[in-house]
């Protein structure tokens, strides 16, 4: 485990300053531009998914070349990697539905919540019981079934 | 004009945007190794309440108080938008039922499917990811089928 010190957590609260800003800046925050964007109504949403990918996928791809380390932690510059399976599909599709009714995705709802958006609140508070759900439920099944399966 | 059909608020507002939230992500990324995405804080926030094993998994219980900074970060980063630029508080107009029964999905789906916008779409895509490009890709054609039937049952919004 590496070392977790002030400095460690100022980088994380800057760094979601900054992602939160653009959160707002862009208007992911306001469900009404996803659902235009769904809709075809304003394609300007691509912009915004787009120009984050490749400003962090150029960050992650100079930092794993130089092979450095992270200062404030020690950790290895790695790429986000998940192993696939049935499950990335199943919580895509259904990710997918949830997006297209509410036009809210988790980072945008926190940040709605920072551009004074209360009725977002829905949303947040239906996303942890999503969560709540599913984990309880995938608990249970793994508890369920014999030997140590995977947890995901 | 096509453009001005297909992007009646312009790009430049988008573009900086995303390119900003790109921006918060390289700045964990770079100074500590950490690639950020939001969805997990549903998860690993729930373990300072629930016994629940899944959320009491190493890597949440681990990872936690970080998410709980990023994501007070985020809120507070937006603030700065509303007070600054916007002019103080907006609000949906986006009824309460999609917002709660939509978000339920959301938690299910980003869980389950191991990542969001943020995590899959702007990190694992940025990864150039397999996983990530598929996740992203089946979230985004259901997302736009969906939307696409609610407005054609009439309701708005």
């Amino acid at each position: 485990m590496s070392r977790r010190g002030a400095a460690f957590y100022l980088s994380v609260l800057v760094g979601g300053l900054i992602f939160g800003f653009g959160l707002a800046y862009s208007h992911m925050a306001r469900p009404e531009i996803v659902l235009d964007f769904l809709q075809f109504e304003d394609l300007g949403l691509l912009f915004v998914m787009g120009g984050a990918a490749v400003v962090s996928g150029t960050t992650f791809a100079v930092a794993t070349r130089l092979r450095g380390r992270a200062p404030l932690t020690g950790e290895e510059y790695v790429r986000r990697l998940k192993s696939f399976d049935r499950n990335v599909v199943a919580g895509g599709a259904i990710f997918g539905v949830g997006w297209g009714v509410s036009g809210i995705c988790p980072g945008a709802a926190y940040a709605s919540v920072g551009i004074g958006n209360w009725p977002i609140l829905w949303a947040i508070g239906g996303m942890f019981l999503g969560a709540y759900a599913q984990g309880l439920l995938r608990s249970q099944l793994t508890d369920a079934s014999a030997g140590p399966t995977a947890a995901d | 004009m096509i453009g001005a059909e297909l992007f009646p608020h312009g790009i430049a507002r988008y573009a900086i945007g995303g390119a900003l939230i790109g921006g918060g992500v390289a700045f964990i990324y770079l100074s500590t190794g950490i690639i950020a995405g939001a969805s997990t804080f549903l998860e690993s926030t729930l373990s300072y309440v629930s016994s629940v094993p899944r959320f009491n998994r190493g890597s949440y219980v681990a990872s936690r108080d970080w998410r709980v900074v990023f994501t007070l970060g985020i809120v507070l980063g937006a603030a700065v938008y509303a007070v600054g630029w916007q002019g103080g508080a907006w609000t949906t107009d986006v009824q309460w039922w999609r917002l709660l029964g939509g978000g339920i999905l959301v938690g299910v789906g980003t869980r389950l499917g191991k990542g969001c916008t943020s995590g899959h779409g702007v990190c694992g895509v940025g990864s150039m990811s397999r996983t990530s490009l598929v996740n992203v890709a089946t979230f985004m054609a259901i997302a736009i089928g969906t939307a696409q039937l609610v407005q054609a049952l009439g309701v708005t919004p």
